[in-house]
């Protein structure tokens, strides 16, 4: 298990990639208007079944919603 | 009247930006998004949530409106500029409204570090319109790191209360490089058409349509306002005398 932050809550997780984050969440990672930032920097949705995962990795997972 | 808005090269159809934030359902916002007729639609970029995933009200908009994501909430610069990059990935657009605020409960922009961030993210190759105070000096060095539009506030996000300062708001467009959209404040109609009048060359409303007791007709109220006061502009005032006017002739009256 590696120990990361997902959306700012601890999580101890079995997965290797961000792809697999992903999917061990429900969420389909082709979904549109979906963005990922690890440890502050963005991560290209080109890598995210390439990138590995490392402990203490600090993961963002957004999306759009309504805003003024 | 062909009277397009241009913004960083980008031809606009509509002067009135709308956000999409606290309508009482997503089909009133659909319909108040229709009946206001905006290309930029605002919208924020929030964590998913991590119980499962749906599709949301964007996917609906993305093919209708040209979005554009804002910073709301973000408080250092660091936040914003992460945002900014989260958002420019997730919607494929280097356009960002930049709200950097330097106090919860007034919402006050942080001008200090909304001129950095800005700095950053245009040196990052985004297109900046950041929401700013109705300060002059403020406008034009955020207009000096390169953003393509300055967005002063009409008064606090939300409040209503119309356009605090409107000689600050004319000074401001009579002075700015780039195009002058105002932000905030807007409560209803009177306000959207006052900030075209005194110069303004668009208006973003949201919380004035969203929580109308009526948001569909009071997104056509603000369409015809932005138009109306667009159009005054044009036409230019009649200046203010401290006397009448006859405005019917003199001669020719009976009695006489």
């Amino acid at each position: 298990m590696t120990r990361i932050k997902v959306n700012g809550q601890e999580a101890d997780v079995a997965v290797t990639t961000i792809s697999e984050l992903l999917v061990a969440r429900g969420v389909e990672p082709t979904a549109r208007f979906l963005a990922v930032a690890v440890n502050g920097s963005v991560v290209r949705r080109s890598q995210w079944s390439s990138k590995p995962l490392a402990p203490g990795d600090n993961i963002e997972i957004v999306r759009p919603f309504s805003g003024g | 009247m062909d009277d397009p808005l241009l913004i960083a090269d980008k031809a606009l159809s509509s002067r009135l930006f709308v956000g999409t934030a606290g309508y009482p359902n997503q089909q009133v916002l659909l319909d108040c998004l229709e009946t206001a007729g905006p290309e930029l639609v605002t919208v924020s970029i929030r964590r998913i949530s991590l119980e499962g995933y749906a599709e949301s009200l964007v996917d609906l908009l993305g093919g209708r409106y040209r979005l554009l994501p804002n910073t709301a909430g973000c408080a250092t610069v660091r936040d914003a500029v992460l945002t900014a990059q989260l958002a420019r990935e997730a919607l494929d657009t280097s356009w960002v409204k930049l709200e950097l605020i330097g106090d919860r409960e007034t919402l006050y922009p942080d001008v200090e570090q909304l001129v950095r961030a800005a700095d950053e993210l245009v040196r990052n190759g985004f297109t900046v319109l950041p929401y700013c105070n109705e300060d002059p000096v403020t406008c034009q060095k955020l207009a000096d790191v390169g953003c393509v539009a300055v967005m002063p506030l009409g008064s606090w996000i939300g409040s209503g209360m119309g356009i605090a300062n409107p000689a600050a708001i004319e000074l401001i467009c009579s002075r700015s490089p780039v195009p002058v959209v105002l932000d905030a404040g807007i409560g209803t109609a009177s306000d959207a058409a006052l900030a075209m009048e005194l110069g303004c060359d668009a208006v973003l409303v949201n919380t004035a349509i969203a929580r109308s007791h009526d948001p569909r007709r009071m997104a056509a109220a603000m369409r015809a306002a932005v138009e109306a006061g667009r159009f005054a502009r044009l036409a230019g005032r009649i200046p203010r005398r401290r006397f009448a006017e006859p405005s019917s002739p003199q001669l020719g009256l009976i009695g006489s």
